[in-house]
């Protein structure tokens, strides 16, 4: 079957049409109806009467395309994408933490969550992506107003698959912990928590579609053939130092100007439009390292020692789980210097307690790393996360 | 004359470490044996007067397929200064003995010379970073012979870690030898860059690893 899009042009054809329909009564379908002239009308014919239809406008010159060259082909792909989603549907309510999801499979369960958390949990949106893709963040509120808030993000780095599946397993972790684990009941009753899973989704969607490996924006650059922007450079902090690239074509290009991604602009607006948000936790992937600031400079940050402290704490409860070693300091100590990242700004815009985290493993998988551990990756991160956000609470400001 | 040693920071440290690591990787390392990094006890550092900078490390290493294995060792890594094409002087000394490997490592000679048609596997580890248990020995084989590239290609500005097999191809040989072309990607964590790299490797169970060609590939602009 074929669908021909018409176009009558007088009244005399809208008129010969409706002769016709009368007349193949059984082997046509006007899926639109010839109304006006001008105005197109589509016709399903059936392959047997195609030529005779076709035979029949060319005759009174009545113009037409081919709109839909096989009905059968589009009707076969309608079903499977209807399967594929109603898998999906299925999958979300029983959803699979210990699997790598795609874009569109990560944002469903969200909906989901939000669902069946209703009082605690709603999603926002505090932007979009180069590409035109929300920003979605999920909001974790009992109430009040202006309350302190935690921040973290996952999947910045769109190759660290680690970081997203950590952020959807925390997600539901929180969901389902509040109300029955003291800490995060106490965290959640005088505090907002906001966590962007998918904090760079063009770049996501790559890698699941063409390259495992990427790790930018993909912003097109002028005068370059190369693509995106390392979101971790390109915050307004140091920006332009020598922890960062000029080039384009680099893994680490700070981008043409600070917050020039709409990725990064969109947590600058939302964190300085909120006001009262406390702790920033980025997490990535990989080195099994707990970092704060600074990556800009050596010289160590003003709370240094806080810091340094806290993170002691959180890396020695992180290994009590399977025993899996974090090291801990500066960025700048501990990885390499690097300058215009997330918690830098975060740090020097007035958020004291702002850490990277570099999850599993150390190499020997790296970005790969086996989805059979996803869970427990995450199982060992959250006493840390915990730890963290117990100590904003502990410690307002 | 030397100057005096300085603690080296845990940045610098851990470079030098990946380095070490990967070259005792290709030196003891092979289809049936994978070494990794389990921690830095010690970097110190020495500025050796126009020649370039000594690191004197205390590492633990352990054996990929033994969680629980912890051997300790010394390194001593020069970086020579200027000549970018001179690779550093690398010797680590072992305090303990390695797990035997000759089992596998017999076992994967057998299987790979009776095979009907040359060997030829793509993506490992996968997307999901799952490794087929017949290409284990593949992946290791990999990492041994990355560990020669990671050494000849290393400076303290640098840590290399091998990412992904792109492509494996058997080459047929007609001596005792196994022989395989390796498109590997290569991830470098200071530049955070990919970079592919091209490695032909020998292989034989009492002659151990050896890369006898390689070479550095362009890199794709938009990915």
């Amino acid at each position: 079957d074929q669908v021909l899009r018409i176009v009558a042009n007088s009244e005399e054809q809208i008129n010969l049409l409706r002769a016709l329909e009368k007349q193949m009564e059984k082997k046509v379908d006007f899926w639109h109806h010839p109304s006006r002239p001008g105005h197109p009308a589509d016709l399903q014919v059936s392959s047997s009467s195609l030529q005779d239809v076709k035979i029949f406008l060319e005759f009174h010159n009545i113009s037409y395309s081919i709109m839909i060259k096989d009905v059968q082909e589009l009707l076969d792909e309608e079903k499977e994408n209807m399967t594929k989603s109603r898998r999906m549907e299925r999958s979300t309510s029983t959803f699979d933490f210990a699997s790598y999801h795609t874009l569109e499979e990560i944002y469903h369960w969200m909906d989901t969550l939000v669902r069946d958390h209703p009082n605690l949990v709603s999603k926002i949106q505090i932007g979009q992506s180069y590409e035109k893709r929300p920003l979605y963040v999920l909001k974790f509120s009992t109430g009040g107003t202006n309350r302190s808030a935690i921040w973290m993000d996952t999947g910045i780095h769109a190759r660290e698959w680690i970081t997203q599946a950590t952020g959807v397993w925390t997600a539901n972790k929180l969901a389902e912990e509040y109300g029955h684990d003291p800490s995060v009941t106490s965290i959640l009753d005088s505090m907002d928590i906001f966590l962007e899973i998918i904090a760079n989704p063009d770049g996501f969607a790559f890698t699941h579609r063409c390259n495992r490996l990427w790790r930018k924006t993909r912003s097109l650059n002028v005068e370059s053939d190369c693509v995106g922007v390392d979101p971790n450079r390109n915050w307004n902090v140091g920006f332009g130092g020598s922890g960062s690239s000029s080039e384009p074509c680099s893994e680490t290009y700070r981008g043409p100007y600070p917050h020039s991604e709409s990725e990064v602009k969109a947590i600058v607006d939302f964190i300085c439009g909120h006001g009262h948000v406390k702790s920033v936790i980025s997490i990535h992937s990989y080195s099994q390292m707990l970092l704060f600031p600074y990556g800009y400079k050596r010289s160590p940050a003003a709370h240094h020692q806080e810091l340094n402290e806290l993170a002691k704490k959180a890396v020695s409860d992180m290994a009590a789980v399977y025993g899996t070693k974090y090291i801990y300091g500066s960025i700048a100590d501990t990885i390499y210097v690097a300058d215009g990242t997330t918690i830098d700004w975060a740090y020097d815009h007035g958020v004291k307690f702002s850490f990277t985290l570099e999850l599993r493993d150390k190499g020997r998988y790296g970005f790969l790393l086996p989805s059979s551990q996803i869970i427990p990756t995450a199982t060992e991160t959250w006493p840390a996360l915990v730890d963290i956000m117990v100590h904003v609470l502990e410690n307002p400001y | 004359s030397a100057a005096m040693e300085l603690e080296a920071s845990g940045a610098v440290g851990g470079r030098v470490a990946a380095l070490a690591t990967g070259y005792l990787g290709y030196r003891r390392g092979g289809p049936g044996r994978g070494l990794e990094l389990r921690s830095l006890r010690r970097a110190r550092r020495q500025d050796v007067c126009d020649v370039g900078h000594k690191y004197y490390l205390e590492l633990e290493l352990q054996d990929i397929q033994d969680k629980d294995s912890t051997i300790s060792c010394t390194a001593e890594v020069l970086y020579h200064l200027g000549t970018k094409s001179l690779a550093p002087d690398v010797q680590v000394t072992l305090q303990g003995e390695l797990r035997e490997a000759e089992e596998e490592e017999k076992e994967f000679y057998n299987r790979i010379r009776s095979l009907d048609k040359e060997l030829v596997a793509e993506n490992i580890p996968d997307s999901h970073g799952h490794v087929p248990p017949e290409m284990e020995p593949i992946f290791l084989l990999a990492r041994a012979a990355s560990g020669y590239v990671i050494w000849q290609n290393s400076t303290e500005n640098t840590k290399f870690q091998l990412a992904q097999i792109k492509e494996v191809k058997q080459v047929k040989r007609s001596d005792e030898y196994l022989e395989f072309d390796y498109m590997i990607l290569l991830h470098e964590m200071v530049s955070q860059e990919i970079i592919p790299w091209q490695m032909r490797v020998l292989w034989h169970p009492q002659h151990g690893v050896q890369v006898t060609q390689d070479k550095r590939q362009p890199k794709h602009p938009s990915g």
